[in-house]
């Protein structure tokens, strides 16, 4: 393990619109890729895709059960699909198909939640997406990713498109800069990328969570003396668990991040793993309480719960110190 | 196969219907015999499918939305070679991949189904499929009258007809009962055909049991160029064994062995009369 503290920030876009971009890259030169929507596709990014290729997108109109339902039997078929829609109505609305048509018929539809998390900010709960890590995870045959930046998320949807089993995908739609400009950092289903290393403390975060944990990291080494290992644990299940363990013995403290309900997500499956193998050391879930979320924009909301830059450490601190 | 032969395999599946649900002590008796006529048809008439070659991306798609008979769907699937008949005598027992709902474990079965109001939606994206590739199979789906209330059904019956899919049939198997009672007392979806056709489909009638009206509806489609078909095929739950029929407590009612004795008894006695 070789990476540092990324200092430099890298700007990026979205990691939506790198979405779209690669699904278009994809359909260029493979006419089964599929995007199929609910009346998606401009929050989706996906207008340029269907301009380019539309005999190439599938419109179910808004009716989310039947998104995924047409898109399990499309994908029988031999098509790659891509069901995007919003991460909160995708995973709740459609649950049911998502556990029966898909996971379970083993149908391998590439489901795309899109803005998740809070991304919808003060739009409320009604468009927030807290509980899909919780209630996906606990769906057998499917993989749950969360990619940080614009590079995993278009290695996630290069392999999605590739993969013969059923995935869920979620990215939210502020830009993202890059974690680390290392190339040696390769992106895998199933396998966490070390981002920067330290003793003291392992932020492990997952999706758009990762880049405030390194930028805490940065104020824990130049403030505070602290060297802190970063994760990006991009795929919630299977979870690492082998990186999970040694950078349980190797560091001091374990903090996960995430934005997601603290309840079912990254940081319970750290926990239960963690736990049933002996760790003793101090660990913290940072994500979403229980509670009526507070209201803001996602800026506002993350910052309010220390998913942030100034929380993670902070947190960080208070860990430490509590021993 | 004449219509008097496919009269003596229906009379021989339901007699292995009940076999099998006695053997599991389990199962969906009224409705399997309800709708065992419109799978007889279906495999025997119908359907281009072949065990030896059921991974053929051109085989037409049997898909059951009524997950619950699916008694029916395995007796006609051994019939039809796709696995040994006495691979149902491990039906809903330790371990077998038989159980009381279709899973993709059983060769000849499409899709994992079993919770209402999932069948058609898949069937839409499946056929679908078929109008996006030119290819020329055909998608067919078995839904129970009892499911009809499930939103999910109405979502895909726009989709379906919204791109056309005129290769697409859907059956409904109106036995006019579900577990509770009477589905007009249940929750009234009457009228079924006017709903359909103002969403756009085409629909036949036809006597469910009735071997030639079936093989005739099939044989039509599709009913109208550019348009899903719905056949509404009226049907008697419990089908064949006088007293289960239409009552509500065969849904799920498993025979003792004098009740079991006495259907045998009538089913041989009309095979009988067939021969
Ligand atoms: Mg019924």
């Amino acid at each position: 393990m070789s990476a540092i503290v990324n200092d430099q920030v890298i700007n990026g876009k979205a990691n939506l619109d790198v979405f779209s971009s690669t699904l278009q890259e994809l359909a260029q030169s493979d006419r089964n890729i599929l995007a199929v929507t609910s009346d998606s596709r401009g929050s989706g990014k996906l207008v340029p895709f269907g301009q380019k290729f539309p005999e190439q997108i599938i419109e179910i109109g808004i009716a989310e059960q039947n998104l995924v339902g047409v898109s399990a039997g499309l994908a029988s078929a031999g098509k790659k699909v891509f069901a995007v829609s919003p991460a909160c109505f995708l995973t709740a609305r459609a649950l049911e198909q998502i556990k029966n048509d898909v996971a379970y018929s083993d149908n391998p539809v590439k489901l795309i939640g899109i803005s998740a998390g809070v991304s919808y900010g003060a739009l409320g709960s009604t468009h927030h997406s807290l509980h899909d890590y919780a209630v996906l995870r606990a769906i057998n045959n499917l993989i749950v990713v969360a990619p940080a930046d614009n590079f995993e998320t278009e290695q996630a949807i290069k392999l999605a498109a590739k993969l013969d089993k059923p995935i869920y995908i979620r990215f939210g739609k502020k830009p993202m800069p890059l974690l680390t400009n290392d190339e040696s950092v390769a992106f895998e289903f199933g396998k966490g990328r070390v981002i920067a290393e330290g003793t003291d403390i392992a932020l492990i975060a997952t999706g758009e969570t990762v880049y405030p944990a390194l930028q805490a990291a940065s104020i824990l080494r130049d403030i505070h003396n602290i060297n802190a290992t970063v994760i990006s644990m991009h795929t919630i299940k299977p979870l690492d668990v082998n990186l999970l363990k040694q950078v349980a013995d190797t560091t001091r403290a374990i903090i996960t991040v995430e934005e997601h309900s603290v309840y079912g997500g990254l940081g319970e499956a750290c926990a239960s793993f963690l736990l049933q193998k002996g760790h003793k050391k101090p660990f913290k879930i940072l994500g979403i309480p229980d509670e009526y979320t507070v209201t803001g924009s996602q800026a506002d909301i993350l910052g309010h719960y220390n998913i942030s830059e100034q929380g993670i450490a902070k947190t960080a601190l208070e860990l430490l110190n509590s021993k | 196969m004449n219509e008097r032969e496919l009269a003596i395999k229906s009379n021989i599946y339901r007699q292995r219907i009940l076999k099998y649900i006695v053997g599991a002590n389990a199962g969906h008796t009224g409705g399997s015999l309800s709708c065992i006529d419109i799978l007889n048809v279906l495999y025997n008439y119908v359907l281009n499918v072949d065990p030896k070659n059921f991974g053929s991306p051109d085989r037409d798609r049997y898909i059951q939305s009524k997950g619950h008979c699916v008694e029916a769907l395995f007796v006609v699937l051994a019939d039809k070679g796709f696995f040994p008949e006495s691979d149902l005598n491990t039906l809903c027992k330790y371990k077998s991949h038989y159980i009381g709902h279709p899973t993709r474990k059983v060769h000849g079965v499409e899709q994992n189904t079993g919770a209402l109001g999932h069948g058609l939606p898949i069937s839409v994206g499946t056929a679908l499929a078929a109008k996006l590739d030119k290819k020329k199979f055909k998608v067919y789906t078995l839904l129970g009258d009892g499911e009809l209330p499930e939103g999910s059904n109405w979502e895909a019956a726009l989709t379906a007809a919204h791109y056309k899919l005129d290769n697409l049939c859907a059956i409904i198997d109106k036995n006019s009962l579900q577990i509770t009672g009477s589905t007009a007392d249940v929750c009234n979806t009457e009228p079924i055909d006017e709903k359909f056709e103002s969403f756009g489909w085409a629909v036949q009638h036809v006597n469910g049991h009735s071997i030639k009206e079936l093989k005739q509806a099939f044989g039509m489609l599709p009913l109208v160029k550019g348009k899903p078909n719905l056949i509404i095929a009226h049907t008697v739950k419990g089908n064949g064994v006088s007293f289960m029929e239409n009552q509500v407590k065969w849904h799920h009612g498993v025979p003792d062995k004098v009740q079991y004795a006495d259907a045998i008894k009538e089913l041989e006695s009309a095979l009988s009369i067939l021969r």
